[in-house]
């Protein structure tokens, strides 16, 4: 374990939190992660409480099960439904709350919902049911888009005929923006998506600093990595500087992975709104099929209800997803809403900031509040 | 399903190019390595699986660290993993 040991050393946080703390000074600096694999590592590790008062974190959009809205769930359902059709989805998807249910459920009642790994799977158990059509319900970002079009590439070249694709693949850089033009958040920075800016590289965001003024700098997965980040965002701002750094530079490239980017563009093309789950219409941010796969189109293919339906009332996911209240801020919280029950998509998945602090922020929070308590009533 | 897997490659597929037997963790699996058909991989060079395919060329040193991170996540790497063996294309023979 010795790679492993330099980035969880003791030491070196310790070092890099003095020096954030002294970056920081009597200001007070809020940094927004992207992704959701961030937001992981930042609860599991604990980092909101090394981190001193002056700097916080607010956590982005960047789980794509999280922004999913209700709406597109109910539309993979009512195709699982359609006689005869096989649908496939990442296990991820499965209980993601549409506004009747969600698709294991569905399979309960009946349909034939099936879980893969990978859209490879999907497309193996197209060809061994011929008289079957196979649906795959894609999602993700630039992370997971490749491998959906490369999948789409094979079925093409084999012929396939009995092979459709839902797509609800989203890019990266359009929700920065919707944020950045949100007027209910202030940023002073971002730190940048792992996973995703290997495919899509560190350009893309250049808009970030040219525009708006503010530092991006793309971040591991470690905790030594996002404190590493976080003193390098405020080293940009003590020095003057406003630009895209990378401090993953061990994965990600400049340029990303051409050859990806090449298959997206093939493939798929912009749609000229896509809707986000909390965050609203954001135009040229979801990918649909280029015509030319259009007998690989579930959308075309089946009769899609395509109702916009309201997240639940109590449900706060869009102002945890834009980071304008904390997750534990939510009115349900930890009590109607749960990972065993989520009400919402951010309590789905794992990399979802609320069943991320659910999981493993929560505890701290209550120390807290009890010790809060505590020393109210010593005083 | 965001969760990159890192295995390291043991023999590319003769009769398909893209496809690759990768070890995850000590079990020989089947991925497509057609993302990374640029990078002229090899035997022995590590790269994070994400859905089946190799996303990304990693080294050793990254390699050990996403690994134990993913240990770190508990549940939700055991599902990732066991998402991994039960797939179908990752149980197909390479030649």
């Amino acid at each position: 374990m010795r790679f492993v040991d330099e980035y969880r050393d003791p030491t070196a946080a310790r070092a890099l939190v003095a020096q954030i703390t002294e970056l920081a000074g009597d200001e007070h600096f809020k940094f927004m992660e992207v992704c959701g694999g961030h937001t992981h590592t930042i609860y599991r590790h604990g980092i909101e409480h090394v981190l001193p008062d002056s700097v916080e974190l607010v956590h982005g959009p960047g789980c794509p099960v999280c922004v999913i809205p209700m709406g597109r769930v109910d539309d993979a359902i009512a195709v699982a439904e359609v006689p005869g059709v096989i649908f496939t989805s990442f296990g991820d998807m499965m209980r993601v709350p549409g506004s009747n249910g969600n698709l294991l459920q569905a399979k309960a009642e009946g349909a034939d919902v099936r879980f893969v790994y990978s859209p490879l799977d999907a497309l193996k158990i197209a060809l061994e049911n011929p008289d079957r059509a196979v649906v795959f319900f894609a999602v993700g970002f630039e992370t997971t888009a490749p491998s959906t079009a490369l999948t789409l590439l094979q079925a093409k070249a084999k012929g396939v005929k009995n092979f459709t694709v839902f797509s609800n693949h989203v890019t990266i850089v359009p929700p920065l923006r919707a944020i950045l033009e949100s007027p209910d958040l202030r940023l002073n920075g971002f730190l940048g998506p792992g996973h995703v800016s290997t495919v899509v590289g560190q350009r893309p965001y250049r808009f970030v600093p040219a525009e708006y003024g503010l530092p991006l700098v793309t971040a591991g997965f470690e905790p030594l990595d996002i404190l590493h980040a976080i003193s390098m965002l405020l080293q940009q701002i003590s020095e003057g500087r406003c630009e895209v750094e990378n401090q993953y530079s061990r994965v990600v490239r400049e340029e990303g992975n051409p050859r990806a980017l090449a298959i997206l563009a093939e493939v798929f093309e912009l749609r000229p709104h896509f809707e986000w789950r909390g965050l609203g219409f954001i135009s040229q941010s979801g990918l649909a099929l280029r015509p030319e796969f259009a007998a690989f189109d579930a959308e075309r293919r089946y009769e899609i209800p395509g109702v916009r339906v309201a997240d639940p009332k109590a449900c706060q996911c869009g102002e945890v997803l834009k980071g304008v209240i904390k997750p534990w801020e939510c009115k349900v919280f930890g009590t109607a809403c749960t990972p065993e029950t989520p009400i919402g998509t951010c309590m789905v998945s794992s990399e979802g900031a609320c069943a991320a602090y659910y999981n493993f922020g929560r505890m701290h929070r209550e120390a807290a509040v009890t010790l809060g308590r505590r020393s109210t009533v010593r005083t | 399903m965001c969760l990159g897997i890192p295995g390291q490659l043991r023999q590319i597929s003769e009769s398909n190019e893209h496809l690759a037997r990768v070890d995850v963790s000590g079990v020989t699996r089947i991925i497509n390595i057609g993302l990374l058909e640029d990078e002229d991989l090899k035997p022995g060079d590590w790269v994070l699986i994400h859905v089946g395919f190799a996303m990304s060329k990693i080294d050793e040193e990254e390699a050990a660290l996403a690994l134990a991170s993913l240990q770190l996540m508990g549940q939700a790497y055991d599902d990732e993993l066991e998402a991994f063996w039960s797939s179908a294309i990752a149980s197909e023979r390479s030649t």
